[in-house]
């Protein structure tokens, strides 16, 4: 008996000028696939199905258990880590293409260095005096520690970003990972006495005000990260900042 | 010399410790790494980090930390800088803690402590079952801080190929490539390291991260660094088989009072909640009833292998045992073990908080690597450091679980400070030195990826790549025996003569990711033989190093550190003394206490 295959469908750009094409891949089905081991697939034997020898499909990849972040792609148009991605669960033909609001590198890799470049931007970290000695870290009750740790598990992978209609070529918004940094690092009792850093930079360009609370973000979060929660708390940090500053001038 | 600059090479937990550590003494430091550095393996770490803070009122102490690491590792690790690692651990956390890390807390807001393999007691810090992660995030975002400072510079997205090193064999930068538009460029700098972690896909399969080839640590053993101990791998006992990975399913779940568990009938194929309380055997609890289900990961993983290849009594007949945490509370499920039930659920779509999870053992960690002096992080080269699961340092024959993530931090700790005295005190400096050894570096990394860009053959680096992860896995991890593994070297000799008809099914030069994996397949071949050699060499068991032939641990003969050295294609082993001057051997017995 022949083996069962299914078909995956890859949206090709070898080069960012090049033209985009498309390559259809016959693969070999077992069960418990995910589109990492396609990928792998088509790279020990990268052939199309009809045929040609074409180069092994480019993208990113690292942890294959979706705790880096690196494998997220378009997967039947949807944002999503390929390494969770299971074959057994995907409508066929499988069609794969790159992340669409980050620049293109090949194929199904992008650039999505934006976001860390936003992260430094928005000073989303604890200011520490040193590395040395200094005893312990500030007490934290259970309850903060379950705010803050749902949100410290955000893996950069882009797809709240990709998803959300405010997120294009003309506009520097950055997106409700970043913002929900923001919440994080203003809610540890230390990140809290410099919260007003990261306010005045949430209140500049690409900031909190460009969310048009479309509220797509949330639905493709792997890590099922309350963003929207995340922008209204740091909408009224915003708001209560700004009446602040206004009253007191600076601050 | 007056004004060093640093490279480290790597960007997981170690490399960005000792990063933090170069910036703050005011040297500039460049950070290559061959992902961004947030997406390093760092971020699988599970279960925690080890600190005898003793805040569980149970008389804990750094002596015995350092005496069950120690145990645990089978008297093979060098005893003093051990010991410094388990003094510095408190602080570590401490550390880590003031750096915003969301560890779980206690009602009075301390830390929380959990029990971890190999001790008996609760000695780990954790963040839910995802620390590394954690702490990988709060060390990048501190290196963010000292990059926006202009302290740090990184290169993500760059791949090392070789150390530059000058007539002298001092280290005076390195060679590196851009994997993005495939341009080679040498870097200068007066003092490197190498935090370039794990080896997991010699084995093709385990639990490691696409990354972690040991194609760094190979290169520099081929450029004359001594690796140290390569025979030691650890099996972890519980990972989810998959084709792509084997996804850990951390020791915590155990920590937290997991079981292991097979049915006594042979080949039963109820479903396992079906199974009634007396017909489960709970092989770990009745054979060690000390410390059961929490035995070192050498131990439970020769007992998972004993169980299903010797006993014949892996679920419905095949190689797995069950992992239960059923009986845990939901708040124990939710709030400390989260993580990893859902990669569980995600990967396998079945809800472990319902049913058993099936699982079995996988590679997972090199005890082995880069050969460091008993000081400062310093290998044998001039100018060439190391730390983190790359060095061979901290771990013996065998890790505990939760003693990675503080023994890379302890390294970056070290090594940082270390490179800086070392680049000062310089009488001359990297920039002393002429173009023209940088420049035939280049050449020769430049060459090496024209040679197979333009090779014509019919081999693919892929399938190459699955045998040698096959044949490793086969003869290399649990169980041993030297005629094996010499057809193993047979294996490998053959493999490296396919890989000379390589043919790159993309002759591209942009994000040519086929090339990178090749230049990586190359190392990894060489690395596989080191490991082959040693352990074929050590007719003894110790730790994770397992001879049904040579079924005892032999200090008469092996007490001993196996050190690789390379010369011209060959490799040669050497062995240098063990230094136990702190805790005398002992005999390693998990039945009973200690």
């Amino acid at each position: 008996m022949p083996d069962k295959t299914f078909i995956v469908r890859v949206k090709r750009q070898q080069h960012p000028d090049e033209a985009i094409h498309w390559d259809e891949f016959e693969l070999r089905y077992r069960p418990h696939l995910n589109i990492i081991t396609c990928l792998r697939d088509i790279a020990e034997h990268p052939t199309t199905r009809d045929g040609r020898e074409v180069t092994p499909v480019s993208y990113d990849a690292n942890c294959l258990e979706e705790i880096c972040g690196a494998c997220a792609m378009l997967i039947n148009g949807y944002p999503r880590q390929a390494c969770s991605a299971l074959v057994d669960s995907l409508d066929k033909p499988i069609r794969l293409e790159p992340l669409e609001k980050f620049p293109l590198v090949r194929d199904l890799l992008v650039d999505r260095s934006q976001m860390f470049e936003s992260l430094k931007r928005m000073r989303c970290w604890i200011p520490i005096d040193g590395t040395y000695p200094l005893g312990e870290g500030p007490r934290m009750s259970p309850a903060l520690q379950e705010q803050g740790y749902p949100l410290s598990r955000c893996i950069s992978c882009g797809n709240c970003l990709e998803i959300c209609p405010k997120v294009n070529e003309h506009s520097d918004f950055v997106g409700a990972a970043i913002i929900s940094q923001v919440r994080l690092f203003n809610l540890h009792p230390t990140g809290a006495m410099h919260a007003s850093e990261r306010l005045e930079a949430m209140m500049g360009p690409g900031g909190i005000e460009d969310c048009d609370n479309a509220q797509n973000c949330v639905k493709v979060c792997p890590k099922g990260i309350p963003l929207t929660e995340s922008i209204a708390a740091v909408n009224g940090q915003v708001l209560r900042h700004a009446i602040k500053s206004w009253f007191t001038g600076h601050d | 010399m007056k004004n060093p600059r640093v490279i480290i090479v790597g960007g997981g937990l170690a490399g960005l410790m000792a990063a933090i550590r170069v910036a703050e003494s005011g040297v500039p430091c460049d950070l290559f790494s061959i992902v961004p550095v947030k997406r390093s393996h760092s971020v699988c770490a599970q279960g925690g980090i080890n600190a005898a803070k003793n805040l569980k009122g149970e008389g804990d102490s750094i002596a015995k930390h350092f005496d069950d690491t120690i145990y645990g590792g089978d008297f093979l690790a060098n005893q003093p800088l051990v010991e410094g690692m388990c003094e510095a651990a408190p602080a570590i956390i401490d550390l880590l803690d003031r750096m915003g890390v969301m560890f779980n807390r206690t009602p009075e807001g301390l830390l929380d402590f959990r029990r971890f393999g190999g001790t008996m007691y609760h000695r780990t810090a954790f963040a839910g079952a995802t620390t590394g992660q954690q702490l990988l995030y709060a060390l990048d975002e501190q290196v963010r801080r000292f990059e926006s400072e202009g302290k740090i510079r990184k290169y993500e997205g760059w791949t090392f190929l070789s150390a530059v090193i000058d007539n002298g064999g001092v280290c005076r930068g390195v060679c590196a490539m851009d994997l993005k538009t495939m341009e080679v460029r040498t870097f200068r700098a007066d003092a490197s390291i190498f935090c370039t972690g794990g080896i997991g896909a010699l084995f093709v399969r385990s639990t490691n991260s696409v990354v972690c080839t040991g194609s760094a640590q190979s290169a520099l053993f081929q450029q004359g660094v001594y690796y140290a101990n390569g025979e030691f791998i650890q099996v972890h006992p519980t990972a989810i088989p998959g084709e792509d990975k084997l996804r850990l399913m951390s020791e915590s779940a155990r920590g937290e009072g997991g079981r292991v568990w097979v049915p006594k009938q042979p080949g039963d194929k109820r479903p396992a909640n079906s199974i009634p309380e007396n017909e489960r055997f709970y092989f770990l609890e009745e054979w060690y009833p000390k410390y059961a289900n929490l035995v070192p990961r050498d131990v439970a993983t020769r007992a998972i292998h004993k169980i299903v290849y010797e006993d014949k009594l892996g679920v419905g007949g095949e190689p797995a045992v069950y992992l239960d945490v059923t009986h845990l509370s939901r708040e124990v499920l939710d709030r400390k073990l989260e993580g990893i039930l859902e990669i569980y659920e995600k990967f396998v779509g079945v809800d472990p908080r319902k049913e058993p999870m099936k699982v079995f053992p996988a590679m997972h960690y090199t005890m082995g690597g880069l050969w460091v002096d008993n000081e400062n992080q310093a290998t044998n080269v001039p100018g060439i450091y190391a730390a983190g699961e790359c060095d061979y340092q901290y771990h013996g024959a065998n890790r505990l679980g939760a003693n990675s993530l503080v023994s890379c931090i302890y390294g970056g700790i070290l090594a940082g400070p270390a490179s800086v005295r070392y680049a000062r005190n310089l009488e001359k400096g990297s920039d002393a030195t002429d173009e023209s050894v940088f420049e035939a570096e280049r050449v020769r990394q430049r060459e090496a990826n024209d040679r197979l860009l333009h090779q014509q053959g019919s081999e693919n680096p892929i399938t190459i790549w699955k045998e040698l992860g096959d044949t490793m896995t086969e003869n290399v991890t649990v169980i041993r025996y030297n005629d094996k593994m010499r057809q193993t070297l047979a294996k490998i000799d053959a493999l490296e003569e396919r890989y000379r008809h390589i043919n790159l099914s993309d002759r591209t030069q942009w994000a040519n990711q086929t090339l990178q994996f090749a230049r990586e397949l190359e190392n990894m071949l060489i690395l596989a033989r080191v490991i082959t050699l040693g352990a074929i060499a050590r007719d003894e068991t110790r730790g994770a190093h397992y001879k049904p032939d040579f079924p005892e641990r032999d200090d008469a003969n092996w007490l001993k550190t196996t050190k690789a050295s390379y010369n011209s294609g060959k490799i040669k082993l050497e062995y240098e003394p063990v230094d136990v001057s702190l805790i005398p051997p002992r005999e390693r017995k998990y039945t009973a206490a200690k």
